[in-house]
């Protein structure tokens, strides 16, 4: 049976994919947090899991506001990133794992939750900074991937409640995957950050370091938050803290804290990183 | 369709109403993904407008740079920061054009919220 080895939590600004591609690492700007990632690679060079499944929320690369799910899950052999119109470079692509995806997906309906499923999907930064910062060198055999893409552009954005639930569910389907398999959960995006208006530079410190703890104590403290309070806590684009609800809620019960950091700013962001491992 | 929980300063909801209202503006952004679109912006861009349909407003919001007035009309910030680079300005620029301070005051303020 499949098995959740753990999750991870981390920011994923365009501007991290440039600095990477720069290498930037020891960069006075950026080694504060570039360095919170070599202890997560040792966990995952330790647990050596099969297979992530990236929460991640697209930035108007695959999905425009043609056409807007809820939530979206690729099926696809493989994916690829693009142009994003900046110039974040092209990388190889990412191998998908479309049996895992079609079990989820009919796993997930089962339970009353109906995902836009994507045999073609091109994953941006929200997908591949994370993955980059965690894999820097994929090979033959690298991970496999399975992304899953919530909508935090156009309200309605899923409420907390309703991410803690899909994200429950997904624990409960990962886990009732028949094939022999290690799985990994990423949580992307975050923490407080807002782009756009005269609000532009908000962060939160406070509220940052207090999502820190109590998403891996009490992920359920912000059940009965809207969107609109998370909003005015987090900023415009710190609601993205619902990407790390998603997977927190699929770990079940308290995981243990193998690493973390927080580090201001990353761009307009407060960056936070957090490493847990499932408690078995 | 409409958002009508109190106002949070600064902040602009992107719901229905506005995801309507802007429309032509996000298409046009969301269509610089693509480089050769990029160019053929930079070549003629009155031209540019009329191909996604934009409204006045929208025209002139776009033609003095006003990231405050593009929201205004609609412009969600994801597909205007795909404008903002074609501009050659980054995510700081941008916000110290929309909170009227100078790029390094801007810079500074996301420095002191980590302190």
């Amino acid at each position: 049976m499949a098995k959740i080895v753990g999750g991870i939590c981390t920011s994923h600004i365009p501007a991290i994919g440039n600095a990477i591609a720069n290498d930037l690492f020891e960069d006075p700007y950026w080694k504060p947090f570039f360095d919170g990632y070599p202890p997560v690679r040792a966990w995952l060079d330790k647990v050596k899991p099969d297979v992530a499944i990236v929460v991640y929320n697209d930035h108007g690369l695959n999905f425009f506001l043609d056409k807007m799910p809820t939530f979206a899950i690729g099926a696809a052999k493989e994916y690829k990133n693009d142009d994003e119109g900046w110039g974040i470079p092209t990388i190889d692509p990412f191998k998908g794992d479309p049996e895992l995806s079609w079990h989820l997906i009919n796993s997930l309906h089962d339970e009353e939750f109906d995902l836009c499923s994507c045999q073609e999907m091109l994953v941006d930064h929200g997908f591949t900074v994370p993955m980059s910062l965690l894999w820097p060198e994929r090979g033959e055999d690298q991970i496999k991937t399975v992304p899953f893409c919530v909508n935090t552009v156009q309200h309605p954005v899923a409420s907390p409640r309703r991410c803690l639930a899909i994200g429950e569910a997904l624990g409960r389907a990962i886990e009732s995957y028949p094939e022999d398999c290690k799985v990994v959960i990423l949580g992307t995006g975050g923490l407080s950050h807002q782009l756009d208006g005269e609000r532009a530079g908000f962060i939160n410190k406070e509220f940052d370091l207090e999502c820190m703890e109590k998403i891996v104590s009490d992920p359920y403290h912000y059940q009965n938050m809207s969107i609109h309070e998370l909003v005015k806590l987090a900023g415009a684009q710190g609601s993205e803290f619902i990407l790390w609800l998603i997977m927190r809620a699929a770990m079940g019960k308290t995981p243990q804290v193998i690493h973390q950091n927080y580090h201001i700013p990353i761009s307009n962001t407060g960056a936070g990183l957090l490493c847990l491992d499932t408690v078995s | 369709m409409t958002n009508t929980q109190a106002p949070i300063f600064g902040t602009t909801f992107f719901d229905g109403q506005m995801a309507i209202k802007g429309y032509g503006l996000n298409k046009m952004c969301y269509s610089f993904n693509k480089a050769e679109n990029r160019e053929e912006f930079l070549k003629d861009e009155e031209a540019y407008y009329d191909k996604f349909g934009l409204t006045d407003a929208q025209k002139e919001a776009v033609r003095k740079r006003v990231v405050l007035d593009m929201i205004a009309e609609g412009g969600n910030i994801y597909y205007l920061a795909k404008l903002a680079g074609l501009l050659g300005l980054s995510v700081q620029d941008v916000g110290a054009q929309m909170t009227g301070k100078t790029v390094e005051d801007f810079k500074q303020m996301l420095v002191d919220a980590g302190k």
